[in-house]
């Protein structure tokens, strides 16, 4: 019984193991054929050429893809990736239980919004703008607001812990959508700012890339992804990586072996804010039309839920979390059509709707229930790296 | 007796919380190079002491000067800076970090890089990687942990635990080593080794400041000991002064009733 068991870890850790063992070269050849893979993702070709049955008509087939765009799907699950990379920082390296995160994504769709949009009151009312901005160049100054109130929050906020900072970040992200909601002076309400500029870049024939369709867009969110991975990368495996990990795991303790807390607290608040402003502004480059109802509560649940999700502290696990919080309800709208799933049910005179489109949250809840009981580290967890040393070499062999 | 150079004084510290007076007017020097015991039965004071010189307390009265400093109002990890490190009395590493991290944690007190560094991985990053991990990896050997590194802290034995909590203080390179109960669990044989690590420890020039209840082990390593109880000091002097000293066997074996 036990060697079975013993056994059976084994291969689960050996399908790790293996990638690992990989010589270099092959590991960043199939790491560059699987990046290929996912910008093909969209298209029709991926689907042809790889023998995947397309049905005739429109769309492809709904076990696979779903039902709506595929293109938009995947960026609407690009730039929730990005927000559970962001909050992944906050709350899987550094612990710090961040409700409030969809507040740094408002942050960042706005700063897009007011700076490109012809019809921005910065333009139109008060002057404080001749034209409208460039999209591109309005990303660093979203990202750089994002942080800034990422450290406003923080400075204050930092020094609560636990469910206390929990309270203050929900209420951070809450009076942000309620200020956006009430008042006209700038932000216009839930009239919200129309005509939001878009990215630049045009196609040979003059037509610009970013426009309606969605792949263009997927293609961006999908490149500002493996950028951002290898920059939390970068950090995860360094002193601040270090600190974040310390403080999550015994803050006093970290604190007498002379790491600077509220230091690096700050620091992963400031970042988890950059990369969901970052979000937000590319969200508000597609979107075109900005206004406080897009940054309900539930966002940053269903952030919070991805991170969760997918394991918190691992990168691969936010990934993962991101695109299934986005993906799994989409899919689960066209995926009754397949299996001929009834729609209605009648009982007695009374019709009930359970069409998987109607249900999706509910089988999505209940899924996310099911995950939380039988695999509470989610999904893809954090197994700590193994530093490449020499010592290892000297590690005994497991008994067998 | 030779010129001695007091590393950290506790002058006339009181702590109270509340109406307890769990410190009253504990008066106490350090010096340079030697191991000195601190104890006194269960209550005595000897933690809260360790926590208001390592900035966890702060003191209700009186001094504590650590290199002619005064450390209370600085901040804990600014405290490690200036080379006063400790263990815990119920262990506290980092337990979903490698035995390696655990270290690298430790020698990062000294070290400077930041976000901006890390972030585009510039040479001060990788010098510094490097330079903390050969450390790390010399001071695992050094407290007889080698070829776990990579293990995470929680799975390592208890003993192993206890040694890896002095490799990761010793990390923060300190000219003090403040030990709360380091031996607490351990077998005789255990015991031993842990002795001959301290005796090794102040023979590489720290100092060792240690809280120990087992008798045997502080008589036959310090080399002097002062003796709390109920939060006041009754007795210092060399561990034979103090083995002698009458208000100490009173305190721990009680003194008989007089009727």
């Amino acid at each position: 019984m036990t060697t079975e068991t013993v056994k059976k870890q084994r291969w689960k850790l050996n399908l790790r193991d293996r990638f690992q063992d990989m010589p270099k070269p092959a590991r960043i050849a199939a790491m560059v054929v699987f990046v290929v893979l996912l910008y093909l993702l969209p298209t029709k070709a991926f689907y042809e050429n790889l023998g995947f049955p397309i049905p005739m008509g429109s769309g492809y087939l709904p076990l696979y893809t779903t039902g709506s765009d595929m293109a938009g799907v995947l960026f609407q699950c690009g730039y929730y990736i990005l927000l559970a990379l962001g909050l992944n920082v906050v709350l899987g390296y550094a612990g710090l239980l961040d409700l409030g995160f969809f507040g740094f994504f408002a942050v960042g769709a706005y700063t897009v919004a007011l700076l490109t949009s012809p019809e921005s009151k910065l333009i139109t009312e008060y002057n404080w703008l001749e034209s409208p901005w460039p999209w591109l160049l309005t990303v660093p100054i979203a990202i750089a607001l994002a942080m800034l109130s990422g450290v406003l929050l923080g400075w204050p906020t930092l020094r609560l812990r636990g469910d206390y900072l929990a309270i203050v970040t929900l209420g951070f992200a809450e009076i942000i959508r309620i200020v956006a909601k009430n008042q006209d002076w700038i932000l216009n309400g839930d009239r919200g700012i129309p005509s939001v500029g878009h990215p630049p870049g045009t196609w040979p024939d003059g037509e610009p890339i970013f426009e309606l369709e969605f792949t263009p867009y997927y293609w961006l969110v999908l490149t500002v992804i493996i950028g951002v991975i290898f920059l939390i990368r970068n950090l995860a495996n360094s002193r601040v990586g270090r600190a974040w990990v310390a403080i999550r795991e015994d803050e006093d303790a970290a604190e007498l072996m002379g790491v600077p807390t509220f230091k690096f607290k700050l620091w992963a608040f400031a970042i988890g804010a950059a990369i969901g402003g970052l979000s937000g502004s590319l969200w508000a480059g597609q979107a075109n039309f900005v206004n406080s109802a897009t940054f309900s509560l539930e966002n940053s649940i269903l952030v919070l839920a991805a991170v969760l999700l997918g394991g918190a502290g691992s990168i691969g696990g936010a990934i993962l979390g991101g695109f299934l919080v986005i993906y799994l309800p989409e899919w689960l709208r066209s995926v009754g059509d397949v299996f001929g799933w009834p729609t209605q049910v009648q009982v007695g005179n009374i019709h009930i709707d359970v069409s998987p489109t109607s249900l999706r949250f509910v089988i999505f809840g209940a899924l996310l229930i099911v995950v939380m009981i039988y695999r509470p580290q989610g999904l893809w967890p954090n197994r700590r790296r193994a530093a490449e040393l020499k010592d290892r070499q000297k590690e005994v062999a497991p008994v067998e | 007796m030779s010129e001695r150079k007091a590393l950290l004084e506790v002058d006339n510290v009181t702590l109270r919380f509340g109406g307890v007076v769990a410190l009253n007017q504990v008066d106490f020097t350090l010096y340079e190079g030697e191991i000195l015991g601190l104890i006194g039965p269960n209550g005595a004071g000897k933690t809260t002491c360790f926590n208001a010189m390592t900035g966890v307390y702060l003191p209700t009265e009186g001094q504590i000067r650590f290199k002619g400093e005064q450390v209370s109002g600085k901040k804990r990890n600014q405290i490690t800076k200036m080379g006063m490190a400790r263990t815990f009395q119920n262990i506290r590493l980092f337990p979903e970090m490698t035995a390696l991290e655990n270290v690298l944690v430790g020698t990062d007190a000294h070290n400077t890089t930041s976000v901006p560094t890390a972030l585009l991985r510039l040479p001060k990053h990788w010098r510094e990687e490097r330079q903390s991990k050969a450390r790390a990896l010399e001071l695992l050997s050094f407290v007889g942990i080698t070829g776990r590194s990579d293990d995470l802290a929680r799975n390592l034995s208890y003993g192993d635990q206890r040694r890896l909590e002095i490799a990761r203080a010793l990390a923060t390179n300190p000219s003090l080593l403040c030990l709360d109960e380091p031996a607490a669990g351990f077998n005789p044989a255990e015991k031993v080794a842990l002795l001959e690590l301290i005796k090794k420890i102040r023979d590489s020039g720290v100092t060792v400041l240690l809280i120990e209840h087992d008798m045997r082990l502080v008589m036959g390593v310090t080399d002097r000991i002062v003796v709390l109880e109920f939060g006041r000091k009754i007795a210092e002097g060399t561990p034979e002064e103090v083995r002698d000293n009458p208000k100490v066997v009173a305190a721990y074996l009680g003194v008989p009733d007089a009727a």
